[in-house]
C-alpha cells in the first residue's frame, strides 16, 4: 500500500503533530519505505488465527476494592506547566 | 593502577563480599565511582544526570545498615538507571525534550526495590528518546560513545546503561527492552544483559513505549551479577496488572558451570541472509564450545522469523502512538508557548518536544490504527504475532533453550545508519522475535571482532524459565573463560 501526501497530512492531524512542507515530504517517503517492507506480512494467510495482544495468558487482574494511599493533590500537580489551586490550567475549550 | 580504579573494576558480587567483610565501606565505593564518573564520563557520555548527593547519602545509610548487620544483596552497591525509570525527586527525561524538566513524584517499583535493599543510586543514563532506537543517537541531548571504540555507537536504546557498565562508571545498571534494547547494547558493549519474561518484572514507573513488549532488566559485568540484580527486581507487583503472580526462584542458585546434557536449539532461520561474517564466526565458536562441554546442539526451525521485524514495526509504533498521546502539555512536561487555542497547544507542544524518530513512529502507529487500515495492519500483525509465538512454543518441545546471534554486526560507527530508519530497524532482527513472544533472553559476551569490538551471543528460554537463561548464560561464561580486559579509558 502506498501512503499519499494527503494521508500523511491527515495522520499528522490525528496524531496532533505538525510538520513543515519539507518534513512532510521526507516523512511520506520514509513511511512508504517502512510500509513497503511491512507489506511482506501479506505473504502469510492468517485467516482464522486469533490475534495476540499480549504474550501472556493472564486474563484479568483483580484486587480488592479497598482504599489505598495515593498521590496527594500537590504531588500530582507538581509537574503541571500551569496550575491554579488544585487544578491544571488549559486554554479555553468552550 | 590507583586504589580507586581497582574498586570500580570489581564485579557486584566481589564488591558485595568486600562490603560484607567491611574491607571497604559503601562510602569509599560511592566516592570511587563518582570520581571515575567525573574522569571518564566526559568521554563516554553515558549519564544524563549524576545524583552525587543522593549517592553519598545512600552510601552512608548503607554503611549504617552493614554496621547493624541488616544487609541485603545490594546494600552499598552503586547502580545507575536508564532514564526511562521514574525516580522520586530526580529528573526523568526519557532523553526527550518533552520530559526535560520532569521530576517524578514517585519511584518505579524496581527503583523502590533497589532502594529497599540499600543500593546506591549513581544517576540516570542516556538512551534513545523514549527507548526508540538502536544506537542511542536518538537522544535529544547527546549521543553516548562505545567504551571499546569512542567512534562507535554503544547500541540502543539502553546505550547509556551498556556503556556505563563497560566503562566501569556504574557497578551494574538497569535497562529496558522492547525489541532488543538491553541485549543489543549489552552485546555491543561486552557486558551481560537480560530481558526477563514479559510479566516477570513490574513495569510500574517505567515510562511506557509499547506496553505489551516492554520489560525492565539488568545489565552487568557477569552472569552472577545479573542473577543478583534479577533477584532484586523480579516478582509480582499489584501496581502492574501484567506482572505475574507466580513465585520467582532464587536466580543466583540457578548458576551452574555445566551444560552437560542440556539440549540447545539452533534455529536455522537465524543463520542466513543479513548475518555478518564476524558474528556468524562468533556464534559458531560458541556452539562448538558448548558442544565440546557436553551440550547437545539440535537444529530447530522458527519458520516465521522473517516476519518478526515487520510485525514489530506495526505493533510497537501502534502502542507507542497511543501511549505517547499523554504528552500534550497539560499535566506534565513541556508546554509550547504562543498557541492560540487548545488544539494548537497540543500540536506545537508535541512538534517541539518530540524528536524525528519518535514522530516517525507516532505517525506509523497512528496510520496503522486509523480507520480503514486497522485490519490490514494492526490486526494482521497481531495474528502473525500468534504464529511467531507458537513457533517458539513448538521449538521448546525439542530443546531446553535456544542459541542465536544478538545483532547482525558488531557496533557500527556513529552516524552510519542515522538517515536510513529501515536499515536501523533491521539491525534488531534477532532480538525482536523474543519480545513478540514474551520470552526471557540473555546476551553474554562471546568474543572480540577483528577491530576489537565485543560480540555477544543470545540464549532464549521458555516463558517464565528465566533461570534457564541464567544457567546456560553462566555456564557459557565459565566455559568461555575470562573475556578481554575492559577497555582503557
Amino acid at each position: 500500500m502506498k501512503i499519499t501526501r494527503g494521508e500523511v497530512e491527515h495522520i499528522s492531524e490525528l496524531a496532533r503533530l505538525s510538520f513543515s512542507e519539507d518534513e512532510l515530504e521526507v516523512i511520506a517517503n520514509q513511511l512508504n519505505d517502512i510500509l513497503g517492507y511491512i507489506d511482506k506480512l501479506n505473504e502469510l494467510d492468517t485467516a482464522g488465527i486469533e490475534p495476540t495482544t499480549h504474550a501472556q495468558e493472564l486474563v484479568n487482574a483483580f484486587r480488592m476494592d479497598e482504599p489505598q494511599e495515593s498521590l496527594n493533590v500537590d504531588d500530582s500537580l507538581s509537574n503541571a506547566p500551569e496550575r491554579e489551586g488544585g487544578q491544571f490550567v488549559v486554554p479555553r475549550i468552550i | 593502577m590507583s586504589a580507586n580504579t581497582e574498586i570500580t573494576d570489581l564485579t557486584l558480587w566481589q564488591l558485595r563480599e568486600l562490603l560484607l567483610k567491611k574491607e571497604l565501606s559503601a562510602k569509599d565505593v560511592a566516592k570511587a565511582y563518582l570520581e571515575r564518573i567525573s574522569l571518564v564520563d566526559p568521554k563516554v557520555k553515558a549519564y544524563i544526570t549524576v545524583t552525587e548527593d543522593l549517592a553519598l547519602k545512600q552510601a552512608e545509610e548503607a554503611d549504617n545498615r552493614i554496621l547493624k548487620g541488616d544487609v541485603e544483596p545490594l546494600t552499598g552497591i552503586p547502580i545507575a538507571l536508564k532514564d526511562v525509570l521514574c525516580t522520586k525527586g530526580v529528573q526523568t527525561t526519557c532523553a526527550s525534550k518533552i520530559l526535560e524538566n520532569f521530576v517524578p513524584p514517585y519511584d518505579a517499583t524496581v527503583v523502590k526495590r533497589l532502594k529497599g535493599q540499600g543500593a546506591v543510586i549513581l544517576g540516570k543514563l542516556n538512551m534513545d528518546e523514549f527507548a526508540m532506537g538502536s544506537s542511542t543517537e536518538n537522544s535529544a541531548f547527546f549521543p553516548t560513545k562505545n567504551p571499546w571504540n569512542l567512534e562507535c555507537i554503544p547500541g540502543g536504546s539502553s546505550g547509556g546503561s551498556g556503556a556505563a557498565v563497560a566503562a566501569r562508571i556504574a557497578c551494574a545498571t538497569l535497562g529496558s527492552d522492547t525489541g532488543g534494547s538491553i541485549r543489543q547494547p549489552a552485546s555491543h558493549c561486552g557486558v551481560v544483559g537480560m530481558k526477563p519474561t514479559y510479566g516477570r518484572v513490574s513495569r510500574y514507573g517505567l515510562v511506557a513505549f509499547a506496553s505489551s513488549l516492554d520489560q525492565i532488566g539488568p545489565m552487568t559485568r557477569d552472569v552472577r551479577d545479573c542473577a543478583i540484580l534479577l533477584n532484586a527486581i523480579a516478582g509480582y507487583d499489584p501496581k502492574d496488572s501484567t506482572s505475574h503472580p507466580s513465585p520467582c526462584p532464587d536466580y543466583e542458585k540457578a548458576l551452574s558451570h555445566t551444560v552437560s546434557g542440556l539440549k540447545i536449539g539452533i534455529p536455522k532461520e537465524y543463520f542466513g541472509q543479513g548475518l555478518g561474517d564476524e558474528v556468524e564466526k562468533a556464534v559458531t565458536k560458541a556452539m562448538a564450545l558448548l558442544k565440546e562441554n557436553g551440550a547437545e546442539l539440535k537444529e530447530i526451525s522458527l519458520p516465521h522469523t522473517e516476519y518478526a521485524v515487520a510485525t514489530y514495526y506495526i505493533i510497537a509504533p501502534a502502542e507507542a502512538s497511543s501511549n505517547l498521546m499523554r504528552y500534550d502539555g497539560v499535566k506534565y512536561g513541556l508546554r509550547a508557548e504562543g498557541y492560540k487555542d487548545l488544539l494548537e497547544m497540543y500540536k506545537m507542544t508535541r512538534s517541539q518536544g518530540f524528536g524525528p524518530e519518535v514522530k516517525r513512529r507516532i505517525m506509523l502507529g497512528t496510520y496503522s490504527l486509523s480507520s480503514g487500515y486497522y485490519d490490514a495492519y494492526y490486526k494482521k500483525a497481531s495474528q502473525v504475532r500468534t504464529v511467531i509465538r507458537k513457533d517458539f512454543i513448538e521449538a521448546f518441545k525439542e530443546c531446553d533453550c535456544i542459541l542465536t546471534p544478538v545483532a547482525p554486526t558488531p557496533a557500527f560507527k556513529l552516524g552510519e545508519k542515522l538517515d536510513d530508519p529501515l536499515q536501523m530497524y533491521l539491525s534488531d532482527i534477532f532480538t525482536i522475535p523474543v519480545n513478540l513472544a514474551g520470552l526471557p533472553a540473555i546476551s553474554v559476551p562471546c568474543t572480540l571482532s577483528n577491530d576489537g569490538l565485543p560480540i555477544g551471543v543470545q540464549f532464549v528460554g521458555p516463558p517464565f524459565k528465566d533461570e534457564v537463561c541464567i544457567h546456560v548464560g553462566g555456564a557459557f561464561e565459565a566455559i568461555r573463560g575470562p573475556f578481554a580486559p575492559w577497555p582503557e579509558l
